[in-house]
């Protein structure tokens, strides 16, 4: 899969595993590593390293385009959080292993803890804060405050998200599908029954 | 209504006893300022029914802050640098070059040789705080924080920490219970100074003995046990094990901490800022005045965020040292490793009884381990649920080489109930009494009684099979067990409500809100009170700069925080129909406020909107602060600002379960609570908690275990995908049911629910599976292997 990625205000293209070689390498902290970026426009194949110096990324975020400085290390939910202010969403295991930090890429949900900003090319993050539209909640946010499916509220950001997406892929879901979107998804104050609620009642809204 | 004149206390009569069951009135008397009683539920606005999370919307946008959440100018981040031994003396502490890498601000070393600086042995308000005697510095557990390193961001302090060079001197160490127990054992505490106190699930007593690594007896005892067993014409006894289980708060423990030279500020994840506040003044020598703490919102507790703790106390020492603010938010393996779990119990409990199921005799001993902490006790169920006039107890404390253990959400009463649930059981097996019949004949709490009917009646237990009597191979199950907690008041608990001239309303009180709604219920009750609706009361809480609140521990925070919210809504409403009352041509007495107006009994034409009763206020705003206070029929015991009420809290749970035979695989397909918690505020959110209570009993019941590897003292599962929590498909389906108990204690008669619900899950998952199984299974988790070995030994 190929895919842009902003390099220093410009366009590089580059492979994702190139990538990668780049960036696995700057993250295993070894700041001995030869740090040569080759010149923006090189042969489109060849090995890019980037680091451990910040380079410039462009997110785009809820609708905005935001180019940031960051380390090539920084995990997609470090920036929103960090450079963005977009503290909505949340880290809590930081190992992808939660899904507190979910949140959408062109509509499907990941893990932004486990994905690197610079692997996020210019597909469209949708976080917590840009799901409702102005003033106008998101049928399932609304349906979470109606059905209280949300204690402490620090799972609620990403089980949102990904009860979204399900909706987006599946407007007539079942418990079970219900159950299958948020599998991943931890929540220690146990709210899964009333999210499950929130969801279906959140379904049948949309088509009626 | 009201007798009695202005300032002296009032006769007033309350209404008594279980909505639907039967309900009477007594008169009690209270204080000339209280707002009168209040009606049932079913003749209320506001009260009883299901408001909308009060910061729901912040919640679902993102909006809301929780303390990692918080950035300041100039702000630092700190990290731990923890042991990598379960047991070792640290000879030396080399920090200089960490405190020369670029961007760090502060270093200080915790555990080092006297005069590096040192900021442990932290004494919390509540907390049973071990001290040794030695000169040198001791790493007790794998995972102890040995120095922390403030910098400019996370990756310069991560960076800081790995050049800090620490010499140890390994020494024995020993992180299983059993092992502990053992003669020859290596010793965690050569010599312990034990200040009484709250530990990690109850009391704990100065004095006791220390052999090794177990202390105790502690103990409890009332008429003749050996005498009652030599009597009873049946006796079962049993040996029950339960593991450690971690809290798993979705937000990590977390501070930001704030050191200016005109005071402290602190935003921190935590259940109780007013104690925070507390420990803090007393900690860094600093008036309560000087000393701000801040808890927008919190993610998860569950017990084990109602201190400062080292890593709080910590970063305010670097934040005074770097002279700037310090974030300091814990790493889910720390979480795992140093944040506090339920701690591991051992027990043999024997109850006899006669041919009728007459209780005659319980002995229980017990040893838990809460790793270097004290306090592992079982907990006050055995003692008290049941009529048995001959009792004794005698539990001890083991201490390994694990971090402290502390209280987790029904501490002590949850490995407690896991015992003394599954005995009853077994002796109404042996009895030949139904389970739910033989606690007819046991129980006297009147709650209980209808809540086993409810219970009973939905989940069908009427249908209930005999043990193991089902052929196939998977096999189904029904099983109940009860709960039992204390209705706890913090007396120390104030509520400011202000009307403003425009009509608006705000509340203010350093209450957190935990996740629990505390918020949403203030609301209810005050809007109640005013004739407003619940959204137009603007919440402000958990900041101490406003009155102080409860703590939200010990399932006390609905029964202490609406009281006076109500008591304070009743007084500034006083003074507004003062001022309505020669414009309506009537009485202030006359006067009720109702549906966003303030009217006239005699003569509801004479009305005006509540906004333009505030209109006439003199000044900008009115505003009355309200404070707890004792229960009208006082206590039955009071600890500080803690009393104990009248009444316990109960509950009855019925699980539906099917086990594979051949995979030992337990599904729980069903639950039914039936809870109390005398009046209840809002039915959605205490269905939240209830439904909470049960997913963790299920999680302790099947699943959660902490590991520790006895070769290496390091725990292998520090982390969210080895430690087994339930998710959405382990959820069974799940019925709540809460009946009104309305005893005229207070100006809510409202109590907790979170402990309770917490309580009998387990154990009604064991019955259950004995049920399906013919097979009880005394050891948790009763995971697959646990299953498959039990069946093994049946065959």
């Amino acid at each position: 899969m190929r895919f842009s990625v902003g390099v220093s205000g410009l366009r590089a293209r580059m492979s994702r595993r190139s990538f990668l070689k780049g960036t696995s390498a700057a993250t295993a902290g070894l700041a001995a590593l030869e740090t040569e970026v080759s010149p923006v426009g090189a042969a489109a194949d060849e090995p890019q390293v980037f680091g451990p110096e910040p380079v410039s990324v462009t997110l785009r975020v809820n609708g905005q385009a935001h180019t940031v400085a960051v380390e090539p290390r920084t995990t997609l939910a470090e920036v929103l959080r960090g450079a963005l202010n977009l503290t909505g969403t949340k880290i809590a295991c930081d190992r992808g292993s939660c899904s507190a930090c979910t949140v959408l890429l062109d509509g499907a949900p990941v893990a932004s803890c486990s994905m690197l900003a610079l692997d996020v090319g210019d597909r469209a993050v949708t976080t917590i804060e840009g799901l409702a539209s102005g003033e106008t909640l998101h049928p399932v946010q609304a349906a979470f405050i109606e059905h209280d499916a949300l204690q402490c509220g620090f799972c609620t950001p990403g089980m949102v998200l990904s009860s979204a997406a399900l909706l987006a892929r599946n407007p007539q879901p079942t418990a079970g599908d219900v159950k299958a979107a948020i599998s991943g998804h931890v929540c220690r104050c146990g709210t899964y029954p009333h999210v499950i609620d929130a969801v279906l009642a959140a379904a049948r809204a949309g088509r009626g | 209504m009201a007798s009695g004149t202005q300032d002296s206390p009032r006769h007033e009569k309350f209404v008594t006893g279980i909505a639907g069951v039967s309900l009477t009135e007594v008169e009690r008397t209270v204080p000339a300022d209280e707002a009168p009683p209040l009606p049932p539920n079913a003749q209320l606005s506001q009260i009883g029914k299901s408001a909308p999370r009060w910061n729901g919307r912040a919640k679902v946008t993102g909006a809301v802050r929780f303390t990692a959440d918080i950035t300041l100018p100039g702000m630092l981040h700190a990290r731990f640098l923890r042991s990598t031994l379960p047991h070792a003396r640290v000879r030396s502490v080399d920090t200089s070059a960490a405190e020369r890498y670029p961007g760090v601000r502060a270093v200080l070393v915790l555990l080092g040789p006297s005069g590096t600086g040192g900021a442990t042995s932290v004494s919390a308000e509540e907390n049973v705080e071990a001290t040794r005697s030695n000169d040198q510095p001791i790493a007790l557990y794998a995972g102890a924080a040995v120095a922390a390193v403030a910098a400019v961001s996370e990756q310069a302090a991560e960076a800081a920490l790995r050049l800090i060079k620490v010499q140890y001197e390994p020494l024995p160490f020993v992180v299983d219970m059993d092992d502990a127990r053992a003669a020859g054992a290596p010793v965690v505490y050569e010599k312990l100074d034990v200040q009484p106190g709250f530990g990690a699930s109850g009391l704990v007593a100065a004095g006791l003995p220390l052999k090794g690594n177990v202390r105790g007896p502690a103990g409890d005892a009332r008429g003749d046990v050996a005498a009652g067993l030599a009597a009873a014409e049946v006796v079962v006894e049993g040996e029950y094990r339960t593991q450690v289980q971690t809290h798993c708060c979705m937000e990590p423990h977390g501070i930001v901490a704030d050191w200016r030279a005109d005071g402290l500020t602190v935003h921190i994840s935590t259940q109780s800022t007013v104690s925070v506040r507390a420990e803090l003044a007393r900690a860094f020598g600093l008036p309560l005045s000087r000393v701000r703490v801040i808890t927008e919102a919190m993610g998860g507790g569950f017990g084990s965020k109602s201190q400062l703790g080292y890593y709080g106390h910590a970063a305010v020492a670097l934040s005074r040292k770097a002279q700037a603010p310090v974030r300091l938010v814990l790493e889910r393996h720390e979480e795992q490793v140093d944040s506090g779990y339920r701690p591991a119990t051992w027990q043999r409990l024997r109850i006899g009884a006669a041919r009728d199921g007459t209780l005659a005799a319980m002995s229980l001993l017990s040893y838990g381990s809460a790793g270097t902490a004290l306090g592992a006790g079982v907990g006050n169920i055995a003692q008290r649920m049941y009529t048995c006039p001959n009792f004794d107890e005698s539990s001890y404390d083991v201490f390994i080489n694990a971090g402290p253990g502390c209280a987790m959400r029904g501490p002590g009463n949850v490995p407690g109930a896991f015992a003394l649930e599954q005995a009853i059981d077994e002796l109404a097996e042996k009895l030949g009494i139904d389970p739910v019949a033989l606690r007819d004949r046991i129980d006297a709490s009147p709650q209980r009684r209808e809540e086993r009917r409810i219970g009973a009646e939905r989940i069908g237990w009427s249908a209930r099979h005999a043990p193991g009597a089902e052929t196939g191979t998977v096999k189904t199950g029904l099983g109940m067990a009860q709960s039992l907690w204390g209705a706890n008041v913090q007396v120390n608990s104030a509520c400011e409500v202000r009307v403003l001239r425009d009509g608006s309303v705000e509340v203010r009180s350093s209450v957190q809100d935990i996740g629990t709604g505390t918020g949403t219920i203030i609301q209810q009750v005050v809007a109640e009170e005013l004739g407003l609706r619940p959204e137009d009361i603007v919440m402000r809480i958990g900041d101490t700069d406003f009155p102080a609140g409860s703590p939200s521990s010990g399932s006390r925070t609905a029964a202490s925080m609406t009281p006076p919210a109500r008591n304070a809504a009743y007084q500034v409403c006083r003074q507004l129909f003062a001022l309505a009352a020669p414009v309506l041509d009537t009485t202030a007495d006359d006067l009720q406020a109702r549906d966003g107006r303030i009217l006239s009994r005699r003569d509801p034409g004479h009305a005006m909107t509540f906004h333009e009763a505030a209109g006439r206020m003199p000044t900008e705003q009115i505003a009355v602060v309200a404070s707890r206070g004792e229960d009208y029929v006082g206590f039955k015991g009071r600890r500080g600002d803690m009393g104990f009420a009248l009444n316990d809290l109960g509950g009855v749970q019925f699980a539906a379960v099917s086990v594979d035979t051949e995979t030992g695989l337990v599904r729980v397909e069903r639950v039914v609570a039936v809870h109390d918690c005398g009046r209840p505020i809002n039915p959605a959110q205490l269905e939240s908690q209830v439904q909470g209570g049960i997913l963790q009993g299920l999680g302790y019941a099947l699943f959660e275990e902490r590991v520790i590897d006895r070769q290496t003292g390091l725990i292998v599962n520090a982390d969210l995908e080895q430690y087994k929590l339930p998710g959405a498909f382990e959820t069974p389906e799940i019925e709540v049911h809460l009946i009104e108990n309305y005893q005229g204690f207070s100006a809510t008669d409202a109590y907790g629910i979170a402990e309770p619900s917490n309580i009998a899950t387990a154990p009604a998952i064991a019955n259950a599976i004995q049920n399906a199984l013919g097979v009880r299974l005394r050891a948790l988790p009763m995971n697959r292997a646990a299953i498959l070995t039990a069946l093994a030994g049946k065959s």
